[in-house]
């Protein structure tokens, strides 16, 4: 059995003003192709203004193992929301 | 092993939340999802077949232009569903091998053959409804990436249904000749449309377990009356008879009566006895190996190393990412 091509992730930007959004994976032989073939893969009915690919295996990404601890520290913090400051209902443009 | 990790995958599938790759998912699950959407995209890829056999007789440029553009999204509606396929785990070139070896199966309805130019309309109205009513459904599945992957197919099916539609509205104002191809067409594609939701509820056993688990939203049979349903006053419009003398509308069900399919075929088709399945395997196998020089190449040029150029096995050397926990080995697939 031959082995695949690598594996890359795609992120599109869909208009001018946008973040780019990871929308899938495909497998090419190297950058020029993976971004040809995202061309192709992804962005048939002008879904998009701008391509990014990237190898899977360049990725890093945080462990869903982790959830509860890795996010935790932002769990406690509610003065962080304006939600946690109560003002009289009376103060204009706040 | 956590009664935990078990606990929050069932709480994250009872509040109809999504489960992404990389959570914890019981190997059922995984199995189930692997069978369904490897199913799914291969009926994609083979189901570039029936009708690009009509794209070099396409009746004008405008024709050919249409078919050669729906021919294409079959092809990238299969690579969305590979990639969501491989987010659990497999590998697109375990995927191809499962496939021409008969491990993993495709929809029945391309095993049937396109005899006439109106199968080209028939095989956008009847199969790509029936396609849609199956799929829109699964936009909202249990399993992210199969889900973002049905929202992308499920936006460009439309095309696929209203070219087919219009493809026989035109034949249907031509010659009696062409009406009488158009209903020949109908009439081949109607029941094997019907088989493509599946065997009866009494007789799908994997329903009960998918629908808990949220990969499924609805029955066979349910999904078979709404297309019942829909295609009648489509037919009327269009002044072709749907082949079946139990169709009748029911006013206390509020849903029309029809007949059954012959589940007899459709079993004889699901195990590789369909007019064209040997075809169908044949061809994909001749483009897969015809292809291998090309692939080859390619990894030559870009100087891979072919032996070892497959992306997860390259990811794991270099710990690019980490493993997931147990249940699911995917690498790749990352939430968006």
């Amino acid at each position: 059995m031959t082995h695949d091509w690598p594996l890359y992730e795609v992120f599109v930007r869909t208009k001018r003003g946008l973040n780019h959004v990871h929308v899938g994976s495909l497998h090419a032989a190297d950058d020029q192709m993976a971004l040809r073939n995202a061309r192709d893969v992804y962005t048939r009915r002008n879904e998009g203004v701008s391509i990014w690919v990237v190898r899977s295996d360049a990725i890093t990404a945080s462990s869903p193992d982790e959830k509860d601890s890795f996010f935790e520290p932002s769990g406690d913090k509610v003065y962080r929301h304006p939600t946690f400051y109560s003002l009289p209902d009376d103060v204009p443009h706040m | 092993m956590d009664v935990d990790v078990q606990e929050r995958f069932e709480q994250t599938v009872a509040r109809h939340d999504r489960i992404e790759p990389r959570d914890w998912m019981p190997e059922g699950y995984r199995k189930t999802l692997v069978r369904q959407i490897a199913q799914h995209a291969h009926s994609e890829i083979i189901g570039m077949q029936p009708e690009g056999n009509w794209i070099s007789r396409a009746p004008s440029l405008r024709r050919k232009a249409i078919l050669l553009a729906k021919v294409q999204d079959e092809a990238g509606h299969g690579l969305y569903l590979y990639s969501a396929c491989e987010t659990l785990g497999v590998s697109r070139g375990e995927l191809t091998e499962a496939l021409i070896e008969g491990r993993q199966k495709y929809s029945s309805i391309f095993n049937y053959p396109t005899l006439s130019y109106a199968d080209v309309g028939t095989i956008g109205w009847l199969v790509d409804g029936a396609a849609i009513c199956n799929q829109v459904p699964l936009c909202r599945t249990s399993f992210g990436p199969y889900g973002r992957a049905m929202i992308r197919i499920c936006k460009e099916e439309s095309f696929h249904q209203r070219q087919g539609y219009e493809l026989l509205m035109t034949m249907m104002r031509g010659t009696d000749e062409q009406r009488a191809m158009v209903q020949a067409s109908v009439d081949r594609f109607w029941w094997p449309a019907l088989m493509m939701f599946g065997p009866p509820d009494q007789d799908s056993p994997n329903t009960a377990q998918s629908m808990a688990w949220g990969i499924k939203r609805n029955t066979n049979d349910e999904l078979r009356q709404k297309f019942v349903d829909m295609t009648v006053p489509q037919a009327e419009i269009l002044g072709v008879t749907l082949p079946d003398p139990e169709l009748r509308w029911n006013e206390e069900r509020g849903h029309h009566d029809f007949g059954q399919p012959d589940w007899e075929e459709f079993k004889q088709v699901v195990g590789g006895n369909g007019p064209c399945s040997a075809q169908r395997i044949a061809h994909r196998r001749r483009a897969h190996e015809e292809g291998a020089w090309v692939r080859e190449a390619a990894a030559a040029f870009a100087g891979l190393d072919t032996a070892s150029s497959g992306g997860r096995a390259a990811a794991e050397e270099r710990g690019g990412v980490s493993r997931p926990s147990a249940g699911s080995t995917s690498k790749a697939g990352l939430a968006s």
